[in-house]
């Protein structure tokens, strides 16, 4: 019953996908937080620092470590993607398919047009392990760590899909 | 020598969950009978070994590093445990590492090495004798923002410390990283409530209050949050805290202070002891 998918999304990806199904996400993933959310919704499309459609945002902000040759990503598990409820409705407009998070958001912006992907929160040094490389980091001098936004190339990242395009939610 | 240990300790405290925590998890574990409850608590005991063999941070949040210091009054290093601390904090950020999170509150700044206005959070206790005992809390920020503080009436008394505390369950759900550690203090009045909160996750899971009266108040809490059915992750099922652990102080006769602190699974913690020879011994 596990399903494994390519980013970017396509709308038949993510009408396909119910509530309680396992995910194994492959492609690029890029992480935004409460900063990043500010200034992606503050900036015209055509200068975001990557292109919405299909794309996938994890909600995360890891541990990382510099390396020679650029950087290397230690620790990396959601964050609480409630904080991001009121930027849901227009980063989903701008094309974004996929939220990966933890602790759920509200269920209604999702519909017809993007899922809520669930990881277990503090989970970060076995979700690390599904990241292969930091392909770019955008607005690290300005927002730090945590808060910038992270290219990640990801290989059979497990998820469960938590909210569904179709009402669905797990939370309680 | 000495800011070496509290680097060590410090990143056992991050890399390493205890050992109580972590059978509390596997316990949990076999209770599960819903699968995505099992999913998750699955994944956590994967982290937790990652944790272990790769010395890396199991989870990405490794806090706002706090200390409790337990300082002998006859300790020769009085003057100098608030500057191995800092120092400490800021090679474990370094060396570990640990993600740097202290921003600057008005400019959102961050200082790059979890200290700061203010931090690492450091709570002194003077206590008689020539040791000094440090613990460590590295504690994060989505259990942290599920914290609260309720000054009750002393007519609603205990009845409504357990009416608050599972209020603010029931509304956190999944944010706070279920299944939960609760930290709650009762009196003293509103800031050492929740102090007293916040120290009580130093006990290990499983160990009870040594009053009675308040040991039976701490099993009910933990069973009546079970049964709220939110489950690891907020997704459902038995589990949603691994304990419950309330430490008092007396009240002012008008009050009823009652701090609740908040903590996901990863409760971790670690202690230095520094001897006035300079010998340490460092612990979970």
């Amino acid at each position: 019953m596990a399903v494994k998918l390519r980013t970017p999304l396509s709308e038949e990806d993510v009408l396909n996908l119910r509530a309680g199904e396992v995910v194994y996400l492959s492609g690029t993933i890029y992480t935004a937080r409460d900063s990043a959310h500010r200034k992606i919704l503050g900036l015209p499309p055509e200068e975001l620092p990557f292109n919405p459609n299909g794309a996938v945002i994890y909600h995360c902000g890891p541990v990382v470590r510099k390396t020679r040759g650029g950087y290397e990503i230690v620790s990396a598990g959601p964050t609480t993607s409630a904080r991001m409820n009121g930027y849901l409705d227009t980063i989903l407009g701008l094309g974004v398919r996929g939220i990966i998070g933890k602790g759920g958001m509200d269920t209604e912006p999702f519909r017809g047009r993007a899922v809520y992907f669930a990881f277990t929160g503090g989970a970060g040094s076995l979700a690390a392990k599904s990241i292969k490389r930091v392909k770019a980091v955008h607005w690290l001098e300005e927002l730090g760590i945590p808060e910038a936004v992270w290219v990640l190339d990801v290989q059979n990242f497990p998820l469960i899909v938590a909210i569904d395009a179709h009402g669905n939610s797990l939370y309680r | 020598m000495l800011v070496d240990a509290i680097v060590e300790a410090i990143r056992l405290a991050v890399t390493r969950i205890p050992d109580d925590v972590v059978s509390a998890i596997r316990d949990a574990h076999a209770r599960e009978d819903n699968e995505v409850a099992r999913f998750n608590l699955e994944n956590i005991l994967k982290a937790i070994e990652i944790g272990k063999e790769d010395s890396i941070p199991v989870c990405q949040d490794t806090g706002t590093i706090t200390f409790f210091v337990e300082a002998g009054v006859e300790s020769p290093f009085l003057g100098e445990v608030k500057g191995w601390l800092m120092e400490a904090t800021m090679r474990a950020t370094e060396e570990i590492p640990l993600r740097p999170n202290a921003v600057d509150v008005l400019t959102g700044k961050n200082s790059g090495d979890n200290t700061g206005k203010g931090v690492p959070v450091i709570h002194w206790e003077l206590v008689p004798g020539d040791d000094i005992r440090i613990a460590i809390l590295p504690k994060g920020g989505g259990s942290e923002n599920c914290s609260a503080l309720a000054m009750l009436t002393p007519s609603e008394g205990w009845e409504g410390v357990r009416r608050f505390v599972l209020e603010r369950v029931r509304e956190c759900g999944g944010k706070p990283c279920p299944p939960a550690i609760l930290g709650i203090g009762v009196g003293g009045g509103a800031d050492y409530s929740l102090l007293l909160a916040k120290k009580a996750l130093l006990r290990r899971v499983g160990e009870r209050n040594p009053d009675e009266g308040i040991a039976k108040i701490e099993e009910e809490i933990l069973e009546e949050v079970n049964a709220l059915g939110i489950g690891p992750m907020g997704m459902g099922g038995k589990t949603t805290a691994l304990d419950v652990k309330i430490e008092v102080a007396h009240r002012h006769p008008a009050s009823f202070p009652v701090g609740l602190i908040v903590q996901c699974w990863a409760n971790r913690r670690a202690f230095v002891e520094i001897k006035p020879d300079g010998s340490v011994e460092v612990w979970q």
